[in-house]
């Protein structure tokens, strides 16, 4: 047994770390939000010339067929930078549902792909820049056209009421729904992370009474849980990647939204006013916690899950 | 990353399997918190000694398999499943050994740690006084200079085992001048010897898990002092994060309890409003299981534990009091009558408390874990 890392995953997160940290992503964010999808995607062809699209796609089509362990570490990257658009469906959940050429496209990060999974997923997230949308119904695979747009919580996060089109094949979507909650939650994971962070080092730069406020017991106390939760979270998303069965990757998501949504919702508290404008970077990862906390099956749906595998 | 056991481990596990299988007592053994259930756990030591499985992963001269960090948590996990009686050596095998292993000479381990290993000396630990608490640098018992040794003068208490227990081990202040972590000594001491008196006190159950000890100029042999006189506050502190101590408290705990509670709540016929509480306690138990996984290849790839292990401390001190309270619910009123649930509620109830609060955790997880300002 050896439950790290390897070297070359820790290699992998930092390089996506450089390339994301020395990008603007809230802004691309921001204006992903308003409909405008230029920066977002020139973010996504930057993150496919290092592999990030390619991973989950099998070798005969330009992929690389790599674990979905490797996948949760793109994933956690991908949300400790809060990187907007349709990661989860493009290269976590199509390569899983569908043998396709078109694949080589999600590969070459040219293709972004949304995906309808009800009931867990019944709005189309992003469906208006998706290149492929594809609405998993039962066993069967269909087109959809996106209808009326619904404002989700989260401002990033576009998503479109579904119409049922033509139904292009089978599907066993088991794998696929196990990896979609499993990528969000190794993205709510380090969004949580990103939380955390960012209110520790506001709570050493901002003073109050004249001492910093991470000098007070009752911040330390709060910021202390935090990190707790988050750290005893990571495990499982490491484990459900390892052996993907219902009972890991539903503890997993319940672990992590859980832990990312303590972490908000104290990151708000420590940053007070602040952290409650649109122009803080806090509210992003706030509202985007609280969306995908319902994202690919509620807590409630996960706990039953493990109930009954147990 | 593999969670795959290797043909060693695996076979080890085994082995443990089918001899507690065969070993555990049918009927649980009495409280060791009492006079008759104390040598009824003593015997077990004994027994668990004669399958070399009382510490396994000590070196085989002292008792031990030469087992892996792996295979203790691998051990615990079987052992907790089995349902196998409480460790009375627990005290001296987890917290005393790891300090020998690091501080004691050649002669204390070879003295000390076969019959401790055996169940022949069960230890009790003497750190707390009323004064300090927590605070292990308010101490103020004292060890004086005298012909061969020293003579402890003072008082402890809230000290574990310490009713039934053959020797104890704990801090004393040997240079009254000194600055407050400094000037404190490390020793072990004969609960014996003349000059010792030892006040049972009951616990919240009624039995005497507790006592207070009282020195009234105790010799204590040069001997028995480990580490260098003075140096007793860094001797405590580099192995109270040991991996073979209390820092790495067992998961297999948790999840025998946590699968325990899982049945209950099928038998109980799922009561509304209950399964959040269930699956939490279930996944927490799970989270500690995978994490302490975490640790034990972190360290075996060469790696040092360092104040993280109050995170874990936070994690599973909680865990445990909710695992229990939500047992008691789902019993509702025949809860009370226990007693299995509630002696483990009464059990759980400790962990927040002892070894530093909860919140003496949650400041040095803020302030040495996150770097945040004292």
């Amino acid at each position: 047994m050896k439950f790290l890392l390897s070297e070359e995953q820790e290699r992998f997160a930092a390089s996506l770390d450089d390339l994301l940290t020395s990008r603007e992503v809230d802004s691309a964010t921001r204006a992903w939000a308003r409909g405008e999808h230029d920066e977002g995607r020139k973010l996504w062809r930057e993150l496919a010339e290092i592999g990030v699209t390619a991973l989950g796609v099998p070798e005969r089509y330009d992929g690389l067929g790599a674990s979905d362990l490797d996948l949760v570490v793109a994933f956690d990257r991908l949300g400790y930078h809060a990187v907007p658009g349709p990661w989860t469906d493009t290269v976590a959940v199509l390569p899983a549902l569908l043998d396709d050429e078109l694949l080589a496209g999600v590969a070459a990060g040219e293709t972004l792909a949304s995906v309808a999974f009800p009931p867990h997923v019944p709005y189309a997230l992003d469906a208006d820049v998706a290149d492929t949308r594809v609405a998993v119904d039962g066993t069967g695979l269909h087109v959809f056209h996106p209808a009326t747009r619904l404002s989700s919580v989260d401002g990033a996060r576009r998503l479109f009421r579904v119409e049922p089109g033509e139904r292009i094949g089978e599907a066993d979507p088991a794998r696929a729904f196990e990896l979609g909650a499993l990528a969000t939650a190794a993205y709510l994971l380090s969004a949580g992370r990103w939380l955390l962070d960012a209110s520790v080092e506001h709570a050493k730069q901002r003073h109050q009474y004249g001492k910093p406020i991470g000098s007070f017991q009752a911040v330390k106390h709060l910021l202390a849980d935090v990190v707790t939760e988050l750290e005893l979270a990571r495990p499982l998303v490491h484990a459900a990647a390892l052996t993907l069965t219902a009972r890991d990757v539903s503890a997993a998501k319940v672990a992590a939204g859980r832990a990312a949504h303590l972490a908000a919702r104290t990151g708000l508290q420590v940053h007070g006013a602040i952290g409650y404008t649109g122009e803080h970077p806090l509210g992003l990862r706030l509202t985007k916690v609280r969306a995908l906390l319902g994202a690919w099956g509620t807590p409630a749906f996960h706990r039953a899950r493990v109930l009954e595998a147990t | 990353m593999d969670l795959d056991l290797d043909d060693r481990a695996a076979g080890f596990r085994d082995e443990v399997r089918a001899w507690l299988a065969e070993n555990v007592p049918k009927t649980p053994l009495a409280s060791f918190d009492t006079a008759t259930g104390f040598e009824e756990h003593r015997a077990w030591e004994a027994k668990l000694a004669d399958a070399r499985l009382s510490v396994v992963s000590w070196p085989e001269e002292f008792g031990g398999q030469d087992r892996t960090l792996l295979e203790w948590v691998l051990f615990e996990e079987e052992y907790y499943a089995a349902r196998a009686p409480g460790r009375v050596s627990q005290n001296g095998i987890f917290m005393l050994a790891p300090t020998l292993f690091s501080h004691g000479t050649d002669e204390q381990r070879h003295r000390i740690l076969p019959a401790m290993a055996r169940g022949q000396e069960i230890w009790a630990q003497a750190w707390s006084e009323p004064e300090a608490g927590s605070d292990i640098a308010a101490l103020r018992s004292t060890a004086r200079r005298t012909e061969g040794g020293w003579l402890l003068t003072g008082q402890k208490t809230w000290s574990s085992r310490a009713s039934f227990a053959d020797r104890a081990f704990g801090l004393f202040r040997s240079d009254p001048e000194a600055r407050r972590h400094h000037g404190l000594t490390y020793v072990m001491v004969d609960l014996r010897a003349e000059g010792v008196t030892v006040r049972p006190i009951p616990q919240l159950d009624g039995e005497p898990g507790f006592a207070e000890l009282f020195f009234d100029d105790v010799f204590v042999p040069d001997r028995d002092v480990i580490g260098e006189p003075g140096e007793g506050w860094r001797v405590a502190m580099t192995t109270a994060n040991n991996e073979r101590g209390l820092s790495l408290r067992s998961p297999g705990r948790f999840l025998a309890a946590a699968d325990a509670l899982v049945r209950e709540w099928r038998d109980a016929g799922r009561p509304a409003g209950t399964a959040e509480r269930v699956a939490d306690a279930w996944i927490g138990a799970r989270a500690y299981q995978l994490y302490t996984f975490g640790t034990v290849s972190r360290l075996e790839a060469g790696g040092k534990l360092g104040p993280e292990s109050s995170v874990n401390k936070l994690f599973w001190s909680r865990l445990d009091v909710d695992l229990h309270e939500t047992a008691l619910d789902l019993l509702g009123p025949e809860a009370e009558v226990g007693p299995e649930w509630t002696d483990g509620w009464l059990f759980s109830l400790a962990g927040p408390i002892y070894g530093g609060t909860d919140q003496i955790q949650r400041s040095t997880v803020a302030e040495r874990v996150l770097g945040l300002p004292r």
